[in-house]
């Protein structure tokens, strides 16, 4: 091939800058959330009645509905997810200490939403960073909140400043495990890791049910529930009630920069990374790529056992059957939109927590079905992972330098 | 009369580069003309052109005196030009016939394909042109150069008048390259025409009827095979004087520092790849390994490194043995290897610069210290060796998938000869390389023999074999059919060797200073 480099010769500043803007991949994620915002919001508009019926009446007057229907939705939208800004400012002025924590909730329960999502990304990320594709970051999550779980009610007498690392690491270690099986059967067998934590999901769920079912169910209850987790375990709010808020936020976000600073700071990280962009090359280099993917895939495993201690630790302070709704599924996406980027994975679990929280909102009071969110979600991803749409858009170059690409090997592939 | 084929004036911009700069070229009806320069110099981009895939910004071609505007391959296959590319564009589980018919498929009634027919206008061309081509054979059985003659035949079933050929002999065998020239000349002598497009310089001299010189997207001049020396055309293509030949002073073995006993190595089909080889590589000297490609150099050189545990045998290196032992601790030990596949093995694509560098030696200080990767070491070492082996780069960071072939090889060298080490295994160190980056990394590895480093080459380029090695050893069929100095080896009798025939006692005798190739 012959050189086709982009190198400038007279250009303005300005120019410059928009060239290397246009080839950021920052951007190409920053127009796909606004693509996929456009594009749903028509959708609502087309499956509202009132749309049509002004269309029966006048064009303009229909572009008009649609225009005020998508508005309506998105402000609902923001409002469940941020808070409505007159009811804050009117709180404010109010002065009462309840009427604040009400007006503000929405921001924090989005953090509060967004928590699990950060853990759970991390642990697709940092898979992928390693080349492994960990879809069982669910099942790892069941497990790590079960472990947490048991060490929240069964050790008695510690301190909170003790009890509550111990139960976390309870968690991360459950999930540890759950992860290492597959890991270790990819490094000694070649058995494909997605099939492993398809299959290890079902049984960290069934295996959850048994234990809430039996040897862990509360006897006084009669439903299948744990008994409630010592008060020193309880990850502590920060805020009085309805805010929810509490420090698993803060352990997410440090926790985030350790993985940051495990992958791209030290040898370790080296040589994960080494063996996710190309695993020939790793073993050229010396690299035991047998223990890197062991050792990812344990990892990947304790960080979504995290987020299963975080919910239970945080907000339920005891474990129910089915309480993660998806975290572990929605976060490949998430972890694909953050580009496997500790720092990205936490933007976009900010975001997916928003969009999390605002929906409820948005369906109970602008009456459009939360799945418009999924849709919303979906237009998204589709849309970063198939750039040159985008591109094509917006009319945008292609960048010049490849990104540190995710390498994940085919069915059967070793 | 006009001649057949006039490109004139040919320019082309892509963003901040000439790619094709006012070029002018004539080829003539039944001539062989031989596009000469080095990788990036815009050979490749005015093929593009003038097969369509690429629209000129300025200039003109004429086919038979008339002007053509060719905005595809559509009308380059109607203007009566086809194209060889570098990387086949073949179905493997189709057969030859069906390949060539596609995109020109003949029906019978009712829209079933005429196989028939077409196999045996296949089969005409094939005996005209002595390609030697089996219509009903599946591609994924033929082997490399068969699979070329295919894309001959294609282009010829097409009626095709001229022929583009973009680096035809890079995938080829050294047999399979005089093949090539042969078929290339039976095609000329009976009226085609070919533009050859190619970086290597014995070739355009045993091959062209006319050479064309290209750098920096410019025409450099025009010559013969009979005019010119390859020199002479080095220079030209890289603008300065070149050093073709590496000087060479006479080895002064030392101890042995990998000795190799009855070595045995299975590959992916669990066939002896390797299959009882023993030898062994003294300080300061170089062995060769010679042997047509797929001969079990890639198993041994594997072995040798701890990339695959032998079936049998022994590995010695500096006396330690390391038959079963992992890639590190042999690195370790202060052995360097190139491998064969820098992209797939010797780098990390996606990389930075400086990281790659330290890709075996990222674990020790000063690069690290506990488990902190110390980054100002890093891009320090990174920077130190960009600037000492003149690694063209834009920055220590930039990605080494940015940089060209030969960049990338020198990150490889850089790195491994950087480090202390007793040891070198390289593995057709300079494949696909330009003359200036041959002529640099074999320097290196001179310096690096007088230096007192144990070196085994391993290349299926019979040149650099003889050029560099001191004993030549022959792989054939996972064997070691000989071992050779460097004073008794001919061409002749190393390719007798390579086709695994073991040449008579008289004939080594007859060796004489003249018959000896060491020199040109």
């Amino acid at each position: 091939m012959e050189k086709q480099k982009q190198v400038q010769k007279k250009q303005s500043a300005t120019a410059i800058f928009f060239e290397e803007l246009s080839k950021s991949s920052g951007l190409v994620t920053f127009l796909a959330i606004l693509t996929g915002i456009l594009i749903s919001g028509l959708l609502v508009a087309f499956t509202t009645v009132e749309v049509y019926q002004a269309f029966s009446v006048s064009f303009w007057g229909g572009i008009k509905e649609i225009v005020k229907t998508a508005w309506s939705t998105y402000s609902t939208l923001f409002m469940g997810a941020f808070g409505n800004p007159k009811d804050i400012v009117a709180a404010f002025q109010g002065g009462d200490a309840l009427t604040i924590r009400r007006a503000i909730n929405p921001f924090f329960e989005s953090l509060v939403q967004a928590t699990p999502y950060i853990f759970a990304g991390l642990s697709v990320a940092l898979g992928f960073r390693v080349g492994l594709f960990n879809i069982g970051a669910e099942g790892q999550i069941f497990i790590g909140a079960l472990t947490a779980t048991y060490a929240g009610y069964a050790i008695t007498g510690l301190p909170a400043f003790i009890h509550i690392p111990l139960a976390m690491l309870a968690g991360a270690l459950g999930g540890a495990i759950w992860g290492f099986v597959p890991g270790f059967l990819k490094a000694k067998t070649g058995a494909h890791e997605v099939i492993i934590t398809i299959m290890m999901n079902y049984i960290a769920f069934k295996f959850t049910d048994f234990m809430i079912n039996g040897p862990m169910q509360d006897p006084n209850e009669y439903t299948p529930k744990t008994p409630w987790i010592q008060e020193s375990a309880q990850l502590t709010h920060l805020f009085a009630d309805p805010i929810r808020f509490h420090i698993g936020f803060f352990i997410a976000l440090g926790v985030a920069y350790l993985v940051y600073w495990l992958l791209f700071k030290t040898t370790w990280g080296f040589e994960l990374r080494t063996v996710g962009s190309n695993p020939n090359g790793a073993r050229y280099a010396g690299i035991n790529t047998t223990k890197s993917t062991v050792i990812a895939m344990s990892l990947a495993g304790s960080l979504a056992g995290m987020a299963g201690a975080n919910e239970v630790l945080g907000l339920n302070f005891r474990l129910v059957p089915s309480f993660s709704s998806g975290y572990g599924f929605d976060s490949i996406a998430l972890a694909l939109l953050g580009k496997n980027h500790p720092l990205g994975v936490v933007l976009s679990a900010l975001l997916f927590g928003f969009l999390r929280n605002g929906s409820r909102q948005m369906q109970l009071k602008a009456g459009v079905p939360i799945d418009i969110v999924s849709i919303l979600q979906a237009l998204i991803l589709a849309f970063i992972a198939a750039p040159a749409i985008i591109r094509t858009i917006y009319r945008l170059k292609k960048p010049d330098i490849e990104e540190e690409g995710v390498r994940v090997s085919g069915w059967g592939g070793k | 009369m006009a001649p057949l084929l006039e490109l004139k004036g040919i320019t082309k911009r892509f963003p901040g580069v000439l790619a094709n700069d006012h070029i002018d070229l004539t080829l003539e009806k039944g001539e062989i003309h031989a596009l000469l320069g080095e990788n990036g110099a815009g050979k490749t981009t005015l093929m593009n052109i003038l097969y369509g895939l690429y629209s000129p910004d300025e200039g003109e071609i004429f086919v038979n005196g008339q002007k053509v505007a060719i905005q595809g391959p559509t009308d380059a296959i109607k203007a009566g030009i086809g194209m060889v590319h570098q990387h086949f564009m073949l179905i493997p589980v189709f057969t030859v016939t069906e390949n060539i018919m596609l995109g020109e498929e003949d029906v019978k009634v009712g829209g079933f394909l005429d196989r028939k027919k077409a196999a045996q206008k296949i089969m005409r061309i094939s005996d005209q042109y002595k390609l030697n081509i089996n219509p009903n054979a599946y591609i994924r059985d033929l082997p490399v150069g068969a699979q070329q003659r295919v894309e001959i035949v294609k282009i010829l079933f097409r009626e095709a008048e001229i022929l583009i050929m973009d680096e035809p002999s890079a995938v080829l065998t050294p047999q399979e390259v005089d093949e090539l020239f042969k078929i290339m000349r039976i095609l000329v002598d009976q009226g085609k025409s070919i533009i050859f497009i190619t970086h290597k310089l014995r070739e355009v001299m045993d091959c062209a009827d006319r050479i064309t010189v290209i750098r920096g997207g410019k025409v450099v001049g025009s010559t013969t095979p009979k005019e010119a020396d390859t020199k002479k055309l080095a220079a030209m293509m890289v603008g300065r004087e070149v050093e073709l030949k590496v000087k060479k002073t006479k080895a002064k073995p030392g101890n042995a520092i990998l000795q190799v006993e009855d070595l045995k190595v299975l590959n992916n089909q669990e066939q002896f790849a390797v299959d009882g080889v023993s030898f062994e590589v003294r300080e300061g000297e170089v062995l060769g390994i010679a042997g047509v490609q797929g001969n079990g150099q890639t198993e041994l050189v594997r072995a040798l490194t701890g990339l695959l545990t032998p079936a049998e045998g022994k590995i010695k290196i500096l006396g330690k043995d390391t038959t079963k032992e992992k890639p590190r601790f042999i690195t370790e030990l202060g052995s360097a290897h190139i491998p064969e596949d820098r992209q797939k093995d010797g780098l990390i694509l996606a990389f930075p610069v400086s990281e790659n560098l330290v890709l075996n030696s990222y674990q020790h200080e000063p690069f690290s210290k506990g488990i902190r990767l110390q980054f100002d070491e890093i891009d320090r070492n990174g920077k130190q060796l960009v600037d000492k082996f003149d690694i063209r780069t834009p920055g220590i960071n930039t990605p080494v998938s940015n940089l060209s072939g030969g960049n990338q090889q020198k990150v490889i060298v850089a790195r491994e000869f950087s480090r202390p080490i007793k040891l070198l295994i390289a593995s057709q160190p300079t494949r696909g390389l330009d003359v200036g980056s041959i002529e640099y990394i074999h320097k290196r590895v001179m310096e690096k023999r007088d230096a007192g480093c144990a070196i085994l080459l391993v290349s299926t380029e019979l040149d650099e074999i003889i050029q560099l090695s001191d004993r030549i050893a022959v792989m054939y069929r996972g064997k070691i059919l000989d071992i050779l100095n460097i004073e008794d080896a001919s061409k002749e009798i190393l390719g007798l060797l390579m086709a695994g025939i073991k040449p008579s006692e008289e004939m080594k005798h007859k060796v004489t200073k003249e018959e000896q190739l060491i020199t040109t």
